[in-house]
């Protein structure tokens, strides 16, 4: 049992675990080596899993901080470790990756989608009768959600995609643990096991992709298209 | 307990394909599996169709009219899936080690689509879904080529996108129920507490799910990896990826209707329904590759299938669960005529294939046969299930939805039929020296299989299926007369 005295510590601590949550998300879309996307999202996982510890405490819910010590296994260290064992030596190039928008442009978007969460979330917060902790971890949740699908769309390279996937199911997840606490524990892990054999799946058809085209810049496979099947 | 074994069997048959034994184990294993499989899924959707649910687990596993619906398609298609592999893979792959990969794989991807229907927990049936994208990425991938590499990829990202959206819809789901006073998270603890539910959370949550299983199911604009998985998967995989992986995702989204009775939904899917029947059809006419040509038939066909639920009330369900089933059935035979056609002909460009029919008289008749019966032509299911659409959306007096929806259907005939005669008949092209050349006969079984009901439901509905429909219905508007 936690001092109540805490408690209100604990919120800030939670809605701070957000702020930097949605900063790692605004730094996948904008930072240029393939390393420090991987950083980015390690650091966005940590924030998850700091979160999740929060409103396990806050909520006094057993399951939450099970959801929290899973993640933090899962994440930081074992998808970076997959990552590294089925593509090799591509997650370490410190090489710039391509974008489609300039830095400052995918930043304003990002920003646009921040906003748009927000608005989004408040007539759900007000149907909800939402706190405060739902107040702060739904929107970042959509927000995050948002900018990873955007992080899709301008990257080519595969591991800054893949990454940008993860982190939108860690935005689905941080939404997730505030507003539906005691959602069943198997199916908890059942998405963290999920999102393992999706790493392990973008892995080795990214490795087919290097060995068999020579690039893994998967979005610049254009192959299949009806116009260039004549 | 067969509601447990029909999950057991397929996890049983993946551990037993990978075992390094004679090359004929894992086929074998994976046909008789398919075979009990289905024999255990007709057994319970006849215990069903008698208007009772069967209870494996309770609250766990559970089996109603539309999920035991769901089932008889999924382990029948599986079934005539698994036969064809035989041949198709043999034909096609002489490595011991790659063909038990195969089979490894084709049974994860069966257990996934098995446990869909199966489960009635939402998070479940979520991750369920999501299997059956992540268990069919290497099958799509198989090929190892750069357009099935390309394909697989563009499959992998754009399924994981969906499932992502969805998952944030079923939190929202949750968290409007537990609003509610809580209750059971299964389907039917849903439909009980969704008169307490707040509309917003309700309707939002809809909306992420249908925009998320969406992609999955293929309506445009978010069909773009269908035709590319289609025309790279080997064609057993296409028919459980077009017939079945589709429909269960359409199924996950047709579960949440009885919980909006009241929400202006009919709208939205009969205009989703709609743009998807349409793209697909002017996308039918101007496609060069027939697996392709039968992909953007899926499209078109869940659009078909979404726009009938759209309609509402009895007539409208039974229209759309039908379609589904012919839908079905008819889909997984001409993925398998198509293959069949890429057996004799090595290639899968519709303009290097004439007189097919010549060539090779079995692959001919089939591919005009699912041509025929796919666009929808008398005597075949498709026929019927798309006239009681017809005429549910004319009985309610949505005559704008029913004639564009005919327009369209029309349109798709003539696109398909036109590349397909122009395949069928005439004077024979060379075939490509690298094929097969013939057409083994476990395919020409396994099509024989499936033809079958696409005949049989054409001109004939048997009573215990009529009477599973019918449950099936009354699941779909959540008990409504």
């Amino acid at each position: 049992m936690v001092y109540p005295g805490l408690f209100p510590w604990l919120q800030s601590l939670n809605a701070l675990a957000g702020g930097f949550f949605l900063l790692c998300a605004f730094g996948l879309v904008a930072v240029r080596q393939a390393q420090d996307c991987l950083r980015l999202f390690v650091a966005q996982s940590l924030f998850l899993c700091l979160s999740a510890f929060m409103l396990g405490i806050l909520l006094h819910s057993s399951d939450l901080i099970v959801v929290g010590i899973i993640d933090f296994i899962s994440k930081p260290v074992v998808i970076p470790w997959l990552l590294r064992r089925t593509v090799g030596g591509e997650v370490h190039t410190r090489r710039e990756i391509t974008q489609v928008f300039n830095i400052p442009t995918s930043l304003l978007i990002a920003l646009a989608l921040t906003i748009g969460a927000y608005l989004f979330a408040m007539p759900l917060l007000r149907a909800g009768n939402a706190g405060e902790l739902i107040g702060s971890n739904l929107p970042i949740g959509l927000a995050g959600l948002l900018i990873g699908a955007f992080t899709m769309a301008v990257r080519r390279e595969a591991v800054p995609m893949a990454l940008a996937l993860i982190s939108m199911e860690n935005s689905a997840f941080f939404a997730g643990i505030a507003i539906a606490p005691d959602f069943p524990l198997i199916a908890e892990v059942s998405i963290a096991f999920d999102v393992l054999i999706l790493t392990f799946l973008i892995g080795l058809l990214t490795r087919a992709v290097h060995q068999q085209i020579g690039t893994t810049a998967v979005g610049e496979l254009t192959e299949l298209r009806e116009a260039n099947q004549s | 307990m067969n509601l447990i074994l029909v999950l057991l069997f397929p996890m049983t048959a993946v551990l037993l394909s990978l075992l390094p034994l004679e090359k004929r184990f894992a086929p074998v294993v994976t046909l008789l599996t398919q075979i009990a499989v289905f024999g255990m899924a007709l057994n319970l959707a006849l215990q069903v169709s008698t208007g009772r649910t069967v209870i494996g687990l309770a609250n766990w596993l559970e089996l109603d009219g539309l999920s035991a619906l769901v089932l008889l398609l999924v382990t029948f298609v599986a079934l005539t899936a698994a036969l064809f592999s035989w041949g198709y893979i043999f034909a096609h792959e002489k490595v011991a080690r790659r063909i038990r990969f195969y089979y490894a794989q084709f049974n994860l991807f069966v257990f996934a689509l098995v446990a869909v229907p199966v489960l009635v927990e939402p998070a479940f049936v979520w991750i369920a879904i999501e299997f059956t994208a992540m268990f069919s990425v290497l099958l799509v991938a198989f090929g190892n080529t750069h357009e099935a590499l390309e394909a697989a990829w563009k499959y992998i990202v754009l399924m994981f996108i969906g499932a992502v959206i969805a998952l944030l819809g079923f939190l929202i789901l949750f968290w409007a129920q537990k609003n509610a006073g809580g209750g059971l998270y299964t389907w039917e603890g849903l439909r009980l507490s969704a008169a307490h539910m707040s509309p917003v959370l309700l309707k939002t949550a809809f909306l992420l799910i249908l925009v998320g299983f969406g992609t999955k199911v293929g309506f445009v604009p978010l069909h773009t990896w269908l035709p590319d998985a289609h025309s790279q998967a080997p064609a057993p995989v296409c028919s459980l990826l077009s017939a079945i992986k589709t429909t269960v995702a359409l199924y996950a989204i047709l579960r949440l209707l009885p919980l909006l009775p009241n929400a202006p939904i009919d709208i939205w899917m009969q205009t989703i329904g709609l743009i998807s029947v349409g793209v697909a059809a002017f996308l039918i006419l101007q496609v060069r590759d027939y697996k392709r040509l039968f992909a953007f038939s899926t499209v078109e066909h869940m659009g078909i299938i979404f726009v009938a639920a759209g309609l509402g009330g009895k007539a409208g369900g039974y229209g759309a669960l039908l379609q589904m089933l012919s839908h079905g059935l008819t889909k997984s035979f001409c993925f398998l005529a198509a293959g069949a056609v890429l057996l004799v002909f090595g290639t899968r460009e519709i303009g290097e294939i004439r007189g097919l029919i010549r060539t090779s008289p079995v692959a001919g008749l089939a591919l005009l046969f699912g041509a025929l019966a796919i666009g929808g032509a008398p005597p075949f299911a498709v026929f019927l299930s798309e006239f009681s659409i017809f005429r549910a959306g004319v009985a309610q007096q949505h005559y704008l939805v029913i004639s564009l929806l005919i327009l369209f259907i029309v349109v798709a005939f003539f696109g398909i039929l036109l590349h397909v005669t122009r395949m069928v008949f005439g004077k024979p092209a060379p075939v490509n020296a690298a094929a097969p050349g013939s057409v083994p006969f476990s395919c020409t079984l396994a099509l024989v299989l499936a033809v079958v009901p696409v005949l049989v439901l054409g001109v004939y509905e048997p009573a215990p299926l009529h009477k599973l429909l019918t449950f099936a219905v009354s699941n779909l508007t959540g008990g409504m007369p």
